[in-house]
């Protein structure tokens, strides 16, 4: 129960990040969102603001968005995104 | 007589350039066509992480939502047709406008009217000639799609998918891409894109386990109402992509053969004019060894 969390975030034509993490915080509609493992199934839209991942094999690492939705089911969380213009300076700097 | 040979020769070196010429296109087809590949590629894990989310909210809740439920009221039918800007590409537009052309056929039988978009130079010029009148077009840029494009056209379905029956409401959308499987398969694909047929990617609960029950925000209805423009969109573009990927894929192809062919006709104009050169030569030398003996009778 307690392995880490299987983390996706892709955007349209790319995949951002890809790997396992311990928590990952979205911004919701309804507010922000952290997941760790062995959290419920759920689907949620997100709004702007900025999807954080902490505790990842590789490093922390956090992605500016426009929009998007998550999903959480078994343990393994796919973010998709729309990213803000400009996150295709920082994107391949982070990885 | 020396005529036929700079005949002979004139089209070898016309031949020659066209020879180039095809070179040319069949090296920039190829070394594009490793970005279409890569960009299908990347495009891939987002349309299936789209795919699976809807897929979820339609299998785990039980919404109700227009995009998703069928409607028979207007009696048309939308199809987009996705070809190339640029012929030399062999067979590749007439490929897709071909399966465009049966569906239609098919759907006219079932009594059906079809509202005609096309994307790319070659479909539109083929409706403009056949005088179709098109409810949508785009061109430029087929070989490298962007997400523009694809905005542009899935929001022009939509409109027309949410109008009413007075507004040209249809009641279904079809599009006719080039599936792209590898360097040397694509076919021509029909899908349909609306009303959605929902079944990729559902996963069966294992016997035993719980259904996992999804915590929707902010509900169903909104999840799915963000969720299916986007979906559209993403399924849109990886048509858009795939076809890019197989016509670049088709030109290669046909350039590459057009390559050799050119080499064969400037092979046989080679063989051609020896000849003629030989056969002067010949007729030389039995001219003079004619007259040469005249002579010496006379």
């Amino acid at each position: 129960m307690a392995g880490p969390l299987t983390v996706d975030v892709v955007a349209p034509d790319q995949v951002l990040w890809s790997g396992t993490a311990e928590r990952l915080v979205a911004p919701t509609v309804e507010g922000e969102i952290g997941l760790l493992t062995g959290h419920e199934p759920v689907l949620s839209v997100l709004k702007s603001g900025v999807v954080r991942v902490r505790g990842g094999a590789d490093g922390d690492a956090e992605f500016p968005i426009e929009s998007g939705f998550l999903s959480f089911d078994h343990d393994v969380v796919t973010v998709v995104v729309e990213p803000v213009e400009d996150h295709q300076e920082t994107a391949p700097a982070e990885s | 007589m020396a005529g036929q040979q700079r005949v002979y020769r004139q089209r070898i070196k016309a031949t020659q350039s066209l020879k180039k010429i095809f070179r040319a296109m069949e090296l920039i087809a190829a070394s594009r066509i490793g970005k279409a590949r890569s960009r299908v590629e990347h495009a891939m894990p987002y349309t299936r992480a789209i795919t699976r989310a809807i897929s979820a909210v339609a299998a785990h809740s039980s919404v109700e939502h227009p995009l998703t439920s069928k409607r028979d009221d207007t009696g048309r039918v939308a199809i987009l047709v996705i070809s190339a800007d640029r012929g030399m590409a062999g067979a590749y537009s007439a490929n897709v406008i071909r399966e465009s052309e049966r569906l239609r056929g098919r759907l006219e039988a079932q009594g059906k009217e079809v509202v005609q978009f096309a994307a790319g130079r070659r479909a539109v010029s083929y409706f403009a000639f056949r005088r179709r009148e098109l409810a949508g077009s785009w061109v430029g840029a087929s070989d490298a799609p962007t997400r523009e494009t694809a905005r542009e056209i899935s929001r022009a379905l939509f409109d027309r998918f949410a109008a009413s029956k007075e507004d040209g409401g249809v009641d279904e959308i079809q599009i006719v891409f080039t599936r792209f499987t590898s360097m040397v398969t694509q076919e021509a694909r029909v899908i349909r894109l609306l009303p959605l047929e929902i079944v990729e990617g559902v996963v069966e609960a294992e016997p035993g386990e719980i259904e996992p029950l999804y915590d929707f925000e902010p509900s169903a209805e909104e999840v799915l109402d963000a969720l299916l423009p986007r979906y559209i969109e993403s399924r849109i573009f990886a048509s858009l992509l795939q076809s890019a990927a197989s016509e670049l894929a088709n030109r290669q192809r046909a350039m590459n053969t057009a390559t050799s062919n050119a080499e064969d006709i400037i092979r046989n104009y080679t063989r051609l004019a020896n000849q003629a050169r030989q056969a002067e030569i010949t007729q030389e030398i039995s001219e003079i060894v004619s007259g040469a003996d005249a002579l010496a009778a006379s």
